[in-house]
């Protein structure tokens, strides 16, 4: 069974958002890495980039396929997480921390509300299987 | 004796040459004083030293490794790796067309242009469309083709649209090629039955939407039973059908793309019409296009008055042309030598063939791997999961591919459709016997059987091949496109 922190509020396409200060880390879940298998790339925004909630932001690729990466809620991408360049893997070995992607900035408190609890994407997940 | 895995740089000898020059009888000149110095390497190439024997051996032996349709079983869902008649090479080859020049004057090539014009014509009656374009290369080029004319259309009229809706189980080309040509792309799920969901697609569509991209029989193999509605509503809002004949297996003589309502359809001449595929082509995507969207096709398209062919380059809302000349013209003799030579009842036959031969394996497999979309009959394909002995034993899609080159079948399709955990996609065609495929049943439940067993044979296989199990993930990772000394 995947790990899917209490912690943390998702989407529903497997992404994860932890909220530090103003700040808004986001990554992909446990099962998403899981279902992806290795990831070979990761292509991550520029900083100072502005997107829209559910704008795709992102793309990571694995051997057998590469999926968008939605952005969870609106704002600007404050910083990339660089280690992945050289290092992809980090997101299979560690999706809730070294293997984060990206964080913006909080411009919209609603949209954070309005994402998946924990428990909430345990069902979706249950539904998916 | 022999040195399989060895590079050619490993073979031969220093100084070694497969050539023999006369002495030159022209006075011989440095490059330096022909060429600015800019333009000259500092360094010789590092070029193979072996005489003539030894490189044909050696690309001999690389020929040896190839596997093809006229080698073996190669079930490749949404390829449609059907047996390619050899008359079309036949054909094809015939002087008067492999000799022509493409600049050769009109009357000079009727022969030519009544082919091209002919195979517009029954390729247009075979999908139900008004007029076809052979001029995309492959199926790729004909999706952008075919959006290009659904823009083209659009703005025609003034109606700036911009979003491409496809639904989650479109081949992956389909939001590629609408990206590609400027779309925002919307992706609608799939019902648990795998087919398109109307209630979520009727929530998507707007006056924003320029087409829906739809392959019927979609990628489960599943017939889109709720065409008629699906192009009901989009047709409302004013966008347009577009159809992926990647999957025309399926309906040939029994169903048309232009009856169902679709407005645009690209045909993968080299899958259902036969023409060699695989290895880069060449291949022909056919783009075929309902009346209103006529007027933009690509110039030139071949007319008839009287018995007289000739190029028509006056299309004034043209998009221009998408391929040199007039595409690849053999590979459409080839479609045209198939055609002709299976008639419309062989055809019809051909498509009976193929969904007959999908629905045997599939009933035969379904109690040894997970059959995720067990609803009435499949097609031409249909997708099992490898999920069962994933979760049991540890063995994957990708450990029973690999196993399957042990037996000498090309693997199927692997972890596609996207919406199917450890998704195996096979297509067996309508050209194998019923022998190939009961020995391919064989070989699949043996497979199935070992992963219980003794799965360390399946996680380890290939072990008959020149090399064994690879590091895809490694070679992805760190890429190495130079020889490393």
């Amino acid at each position: 069974m995947s790990k899917i922190p209490e912690e943390l509020r998702y989407l529903d396409t497997h992404e994860w958002v932890r909220v530090e200060g103003d700040k808004a880390y986001v990554g992909i879940t446990d099962y998403a890495q899981d279902q992806l298998g290795d990831v070979v790339f990761v292509e991550l925004p520029e900083e100072g980039e502005e997107f829209e909630q559910k704008d795709s932001i992102a793309v990571v690729e694995s051997v057998k396929a590469a999926a968008d990466i939605y952005a969870p809620i609106s704002g600007t991408v404050l910083a990339v997480n660089e280690a992945l360049e050289d290092n992809p893997e980090l997101v299979n070995e560690d999706p809730y921390g070294e293997g984060w992607m990206f964080t913006l900035s909080i411009d919209n408190e609603e949209e954070l509300e309005e994402m998946l609890t924990a428990e909430g994407y345990k069902k979706v997940l249950e539904e998916e299987a | 004796m022999r040195r399989e895995k060895a590079l050619i740089f490993e073979l031969g000898s220093p100084g070694r040459e497969g050539f023999s020059l006369p002495a030159s009888d022209v006075p011989e000149r440095e490059p330096a004083d022909l060429i600015p110095s800019t333009f000259l390497r500092e360094r010789a190439p590092d070029l193979p030293q072996v005489s003539e024997g030894e490189a044909v051996r050696h690309y001999v032996e690389l020929s040896r490794r190839n596997f093809g349709v006229d080698s073996g079983f190669y079930p490749l869902g949404s390829c449609t790796m059907k047996y390619n008649p050899k008359i079309n090479e036949d054909v094809a080859a015939l002087p008067g067309f492999a000799q022509l020049h493409p600049y050769q004057p009109e009357e000079l090539s009727q022969g030519m242009l009544q082919m091209l014009y002919e195979l517009d014509q029954y390729l247009a009656e075979l999908t139900g469309m008004d007029r076809v374009t052979v001029q995309p290369a492959a199926g790729a080029q004909g999706e952008l083709t075919g959006l290009m004319l659904i823009r083209a259309y659009h703005e025609h009229r003034g109606d700036k649209r911009r979003t491409v809706i496809c639904p989650d189980s479109a081949h992956g080309t389909n939001p590629a090629s609408a990206a590609m040509s400027g779309y925002k792309v919307l992706e609608i799920p799939s019902t648990k039955q795998g087919l398109v969901d109307v209630k979520a697609l009727e929530e998507a569509l707007d006056e924003d939407v320029a087409a829906l991209m739809l392959t019927n029989p979609n990628t489960l193999g599943l017939f889109e039973v709720d065409i008629p509605k699906i192009a009901e509503l989009v047709h409302k809002v004013g966008g347009l059908l577009y159809y992926d004949g990647a999957n025309l297996n399926a309906i040939m003589g029994h169903a048309r793309p232009g009856d169902m309502g679709f407005d645009v359809v690209h045909l993968n001449l080299h899958k259902t019409l036969s023409t060699p595929h695989g290895g880069g082509g060449p291949g022909s995507g056919a783009v075929g296009v309902k009346k209103d969207l006529v007027p933009f096709l690509p110039v030139p398209v071949v007319e008839k008055v009287q018995d007289k062919y000739s190029l028509n380059y006056d299309l004034p809302h043209s998009i221009g042309k998408v391929q040199g000349f007039y595409g690849n013209v053999g590979v459409a003799l080839k479609a045209y030598t198939y055609m002709l030579q299976m008639g419309a009842a062989g055809l019809k036959q051909a498509s009976s063939d193929a969904v007959l031969n999908a629905n045997y394996v599939r009933h035969l497999l379904k109690n040894d791997y997970w059959l995720p979309h067990d609803y009435g009959p499949c097609k031409h394909e249909f997708v099992l999961s490898a999920k069962n002995l994933k979760d049991k034993y540890g063995v994957r899609t990708l450990d029973i591919a690999k196993r399957l080159i042990d037996h000498g079948v090309h693997p199927p399709t692997v972890y596609f459709p996207l919406i199917v955990d450890e998704a195996l996609m096979i297509e067996p065609t309508e050209t194998e016997s019923k022998q190939t495929l009961d020995e391919f049943i064989e070989v699949m439940k043996a497979i199935a059987k070992e992963a219980a067993t003794n799965p360390e044979v399946v996680l380890e296989a290939p072990h008959t091949s020149v090399v064994g199990r690879l590091d895809e993930v490694k070679a992805a990772r760190q890429l190495v496109l130079r020889r490393q000394k």
